[in-house]
This record gives C-alpha cells, sequence and structure tokens, in this order.
C-alpha cells in the first residue's frame, strides 16, 4: 500500500514534466509543414495567407488578389471611419467574408501555379507592442498600488483595498474584453483619436489586467524588507518618500523586477480580452491607435477554420509564444524570484 | 521641500490605489446595470436555442467539475511527492516547471489538447474541453499543495511515525488534515479561474446552443457563448451576453470569497 501511494504520487508529479515536454514535442510536430515551408523569415514576413505567384512570367493570378486584398482592406477601413459605433459587428462579418474570400482563394490553388504563404511579423509585432503598452501603463500604477498597500495604508484598510485588488484579478478576462470594447475604448479613441479597436486601447485593457498580479507581487517583495532597517531610517529622521525610495525600494529590487517580467509573461499569453480590443486584420499598423492582431487572437480567431499549411502556421506561432513565454517567465522565476528569497 | 516631496509621492500611491479600485468598481457596475437589464429568471430555464442561458451555465460546471476530478487528485498527489516524498533535484525541477506552467498561455494550452485529443478523437468534444481545463488546474493545485504542506510542523509528522504509522498513513491521516482548509482555499480558488476561462476552451469543447450531457461531441460553454453572442451585431444577442458576463462575474467571486472566508473563519 505505501509502495503503491508513493509511484502514484511520484508518477503525479512526473505527469507535469511529460505534459511540458508534450506541448513542446506536439507544438512543434504540428508546425514541423509550417517551419519546413517558411524557415526563420516566417518571423520578419509581413504576408499572412496571401497568395504568390510561383511563376514569375505569369503576373495574372497575382495581381488578382492583391486587388481583392487591397479591397477587402478598404471596404474594412471605410466602414470603420462610416460607422463609428456599429464598427465590432461590421468587422467580424468582414472577417467572415475574409474567411470565405480565402476559402475561394485555396479552391484556386489547384490551379498551381500560385502557393499561400503564411508570414508570422504582424501577430509577432502586435503581441509585443500589446504587451508593452500594457506594461508602461500598469507600471507606475502597480508600484504606487504597492506602496500604498505595503506601506501607507493602516492594516484594515490595507486589508480591504488587498482583497478589492484581488478581485480585480480574479475577475474572467472575457469580461475584461466586453467592458473595455463597449465603455473602455470609446473613451480612449475620444482622448487620442483613432480607431476604437487598436494596439493602444488593447494594450490598456491588458495593463489593466496584469495590473492586480503585478501589485500583489510587488507589495509581497515590498513587505520582506526587515522592520529593523526601515525604523533605523525613520530614526534618523527621514520621510516616508526617503525610506521607500532608499530603503524598501534598493532591498526589494531584484523581487519587483522579478513581479514586472512575471507580469509581462501573463500579458504576452492573454487571449479573449485582447481579442474583443485589437482588431483582428493581418496588418501592420502604422500609428498606435491603429488595429492590428496578436499571437494568441490569430489563434482564436482562425484555428476553427484553418487546415493544412494555415494550420500549421498557427501551431508555428503557438510554438513562437510557448517558448517566448517560457523563457520569460523562467527568467522571472529562477534567476529575479529566487534571489528575491 | 523634502516634506512636499514626500507629500506628493505619498498621495500620488493614494492615487493609483484609487485608480486600481476605479476600475473595479467600473467594471462591477457596468456589469450590473448591463447584466441586470437584460437578466430575467426564464434565462435559467430555457437552452441558448430558446433565449435562455440554462444549457451553458450548467455545461460550464459540468466541464469546470469534470477538470477538478481529473486535476485535483492529481494535483495534490504531485504536491504531496514534491513535499514528502521528494528528495532533492527531481522534485525541485518538478516544482519548478509546475510553475512555469503555471503561466503558460491559455491558448497554448488550447491548441495543444487540440492536436493531442481533437484531432485523433474526430471533433471538438466535452472530454476535450474537461481535459485542457485539467491542465490549467493542475499546476495551481500542485502549487497550493505543495505550499500548505510545508507549513506542517515536523514535530507532526514524526509523532506520527513514532507511533508506528506507515508514511502514507501519516501523510493521509495527519499531514493532509493539519493543511485542509489551506488547500481547500487554493482549489476553490483554481476552480474560480478555470470555470471562467474561454480560450482553452476554443477550439477543444467549442460550444452548443442545446442542452447536452454527451461528453463526445461539442458541449455548451457559458464563456464561449459569451465570446460569440458578443460578436453578433443583434442588439438581443449582445444584451444576453451582458446577462451572461453578469451571472458568471457574480459565480466567480462568489466561489472566490468564499474560499478567501474557509481560510480567514479557521484562522
Amino acid at each position: 500500500m505505501e509502495k503503491i501511494f508513493q509511484k502514484l504520487s511520484l508518477s503525479s508529479a512526473s505527469l507535469v514534466f511529460v505534459l511540458l515536454i508534450g506541448i513542446f514535442i506536439t507544438l512543434y510536430t504540428a508546425a514541423k509543414p509550417a517551419i519546413d515551408e517558411f524557415g526563420f523569415d516566417f518571423v520578419t514576413n509581413p504576408d499572412w495567407n496571401k497568395e504568390v505567384s510561383l511563376n514569375p512570367t505569369s503576373l495574372n493570378p497575382t495581381s488578382l488578389t492583391d486587388t481583392v486584398v487591397d479591397m477587402e482592406e478598404d471596404s474594412l477601413d471605410g466602414e470603420i471611419i462610416d460607422e463609428d459605433d456599429m464598427e465590432i459587428a461590421d468587422e467580424d462579418d468582414d472577417a467572415i467574408l475574409d474567411e470565405d474570400e480565402d476559402d475561394m482563394m485555396l479552391d484556386d490553388e489547384d490551379d498551381a501555379v500560385t502557393k499561400t504563404i503564411y508570414g508570422g511579423l504582424v501577430p509577432i509585432i502586435g503581441t509585443l507592442l500589446t504587451t508593452l503598452i500594457a506594461l508602461a501603463f500598469a507600471l507606475p500604477i502597480a508600484m504606487g498600488i504597492a506602496v500604498f498597500l505595503a506601506e501607507i495604508a493602516p492594516k484594515n484598510i490595507a486589508n480591504v483595498v488587498g482583497i478589492a485588488i484581488e478581485l480585480l484579478a480574479a475577475i474572467p478576462s472575457i469580461i475584461f474584453g466586453m467592458w473595455g470594447l463597449y465603455y473602455f475604448a470609446p473613451i480612449i479613441s475620444d482622448l487620442f483619436g483613432g480607431y476604437q479597436v487598436s494596439l493602444l486601447t488593447a494594450g490598456l485593457v491588458l495593463g489593466v489586467m496584469v495590473l492586480p498580479f503585478m501589485a500583489a507581487i510587488t507589495r509581497d517583495s515590498m513587505n520582506t524588507t526587515p522592520n529593523v532597517l526601515k525604523e533605523s531610517a525613520y530614526a534618523l529622521g527621514a520621510t516616508k518618500f526617503e525610506v521607500i525610495k532608499d530603503i524598501i525600494f534598493p532591498f526589494s529590487k531584484v523581487g519587483i523586477i522579478g513581479s514586472i517580467i512575471l507580469a509581462l509573461g501573463r500579458a504576452l499569453g492573454e487571449t479573449m480580452a485582447v481579442a474583443f480590443l485589437i482588431g483582428s486584420i493581418f496588418v501592420l499598423p502604422q500609428k498606435i491607435t491603429d488595429p492590428t492582431i496578436s499571437i494568441p487572437v490569430a489563434m482564436a480567431n482562425n484555428f476553427g477554420e484553418a487546415s493544412g499549411l494555415g494550420e500549421s502556421a498557427l501551431f508555428y506561432l503557438a510554438l513562437i509564444l510557448f517558448i517566448i513565454s517560457f523563457a520569460i517567465i523562467s527568467i522571472a522565476k529562477f534567476y529575479f524570484l529566487k534571489k528575491a528569497n | 521641500m523634502r516634506l512636499l516631496i514626500n507629500k506628493i509621492f505619498l498621495s500620488l500611491s493614494v492615487l493609483s490605489a484609487l485608480i486600481g479600485l476605479a476600475f473595479l468598481a467600473w467594471i462591477l457596475i457596468t456589469l450590473f446595470i448591463k447584466g441586470l437589464g437584460s437578466f430575467h429568471f426564464g434565462l435559467f430555464l430555457n437552452d441558448l436555442i430558446d433565449g435562455g442561458l440554462r444549457n451553458l451555465i450548467i455545461g460550464q460546471f459540468i466541464l469546470a467539475g469534470l477538470a477538478s476530478i481529473i486535476g485535483i487528485p492529481l494535483g495534490m498527489a504531485a504536491g504531496i511527492y514534491i513535499q514528502e516524498y521528494g528528495q532533492g533535484r527531481y522534485a525541485n525541477i518538478i516544482r519548478d516547471l509546475s510553475d512555469i506552467m503555471m503561466s503558460a498561455p491559455s491558448i497554448v494550452i488550447g491548441a495543444f489538447v487540440y492536436a493531442v485529443v481533437v484531432v485523433p478523437t474526430g471533433g471538438t468534444s466535452g472530454f476535450a474541453g474537461a481535459i485542457a481545463l485539467a491542465i490549467m488546474m493542475i499546476p495551481v493545485v500542485i502549487n497550493t499543495t505543495d505550499n500548505m504542506l510545508s507549513l506542517v510542523p515536523r514535530e507532526l509528522r514524526e509523532a506520527g511515525i513514532a507511533l508506528g504509522a506507515s508514511k502514507y498513513k501519516v501523510i493521509i491521516d495527519i499531514v493532509i488534515k493539519a493543511a485542509k482548509v489551506g488547500i481547500m482555499t487554493g482549489i476553490l480558488l483554481a476552480f474560480a479561474r478555470i470555470i471562467g476561462e474561454t480560450a482553452p476552451l476554443l477550439f477543444t469543447s467549442e460550444t452548443s446552443n442545446y442542452f447536452s450531457l454527451n461528453l463526445t461531441e461539442s458541449f455548451p460553454s457559458l464563456t464561449v457563448s459569451i465570446y460569440d453572442l458578443a460578436n453578433e451585431p443583434e442588439e438581443a444577442s449582445r444584451d444576453l451576453a451582458w446577462a451572461a458576463s453578469f451571472i458568471l462575474t457574480v459565480l466567480v467571486l462568489i466561489i472566490n470569497l468564499s474560499g478567501r472566508f474557509i481560510t480567514r473563519n479557521k484562522k
């Protein structure tokens, strides 16, 4: 009995190992056709689901599909400007249209003069930029909240505010998406101009989402500062600001950086909130208020319809996202947070 | 001057706490106004096909419940291994990997389950959705179990062993009992987290307009349906999405808070 119990717990523990390796291998295998086809150029290629001519002399198919793509973009832009409040619905319709036409293009592929190419640059850029915006927005506020909870507020107020902040973290991400789309984005686009669905609004809502997470870990790091250090500084006549700046911050610096990186890892993989707000079009953004797409959103919106090389390309994106977030979380956990303890 | 800087800094800090609270209040008030506006008890009696949410709510609970049935024993057993049996390196590696998995992008886990379950079995199914949620849940349960068991004093274990109990008896009857409340809180928080998940379900369980208990086909999911409904052009669909979001958030917050209250009362 003892033996069985021990074996069971050992195999459950090993399951974690198997799962992680399994995820990696599965993603790699599923992405293999796309990796073979596009190699590392995938990362720098901005065209997604675009047909190119294999035979340079027959230019017709390329120019044809190009105009189709252009027309789609034009109509999409036009509608966004025309009907500001209805844009989401419109865009979704367009997305469906997009897919229909893509399917038609795929059918045309039988002619064998064109092939469809996939490049991951747009979603990769979109993911990185939304994450950066989220961090830039959340960082100062999260630090403020952490200082408030750890140093300023009386104990009972800190408790209540602490629970409230953690409840913010518990709200499902899809709720952030809906609220962001219908209530937050209109205000942002009034303030900064541009579209309601854009890098900026997606990044800001993402910032609100990682805010409580970042604040909680930062507060925990700050709380590890020994009271003796703080009290000696106060005894020397330091103000609260000086104690925080010169004692607590240097002491918990490593832990705070760890918490920021961990929040970064979270923001990279967030799907639902961003899916509502980023616009979901494979176009490189020219301005911060332009719509674009991120890796998780590209997967969420296209996975169901994709097949063959398209699906493989999505797995390629998933693999890239998995490796990036794995690396970032490892750095945060094993370098910064370990050192902090 | 120093005092002035101090004042400004402290006000900024209070201000950021207020901003955080304002966002929470804004989201909750929006949910209450929009959600309650389209809320009626008929939602609990009809399925989505008739404009209700009954099948979705039940479906979401079944998915999350099944995920818990898979995930809790596995996670707890793994946590017990790390804390009680594991020696040195291997246990530490598992602990670190489980920490990493806790922050893995949920959509990637969805894609993984799609490749290993949905594709071989020929289509989306309730099982696939539950497995995806279980994978999300396992590292959280491991983490809680690990942390809570580490708080149990060594003397308790030694006393048990001294009485001649075998190690697994000590673990089950003494260590787990001592850490019960903490572990339960962690499990409730983990449950609250997975019941609100959308991304891992998008292409594993999908959703369904009809009531279904058949786990081998597309399974009704509240969160996935919210996503679909919110993107529909009709006002009625969006109202339904708001009502569903309201119900979902209330559920999640109640589970989350009750988890916290268990620990508080015990302490």
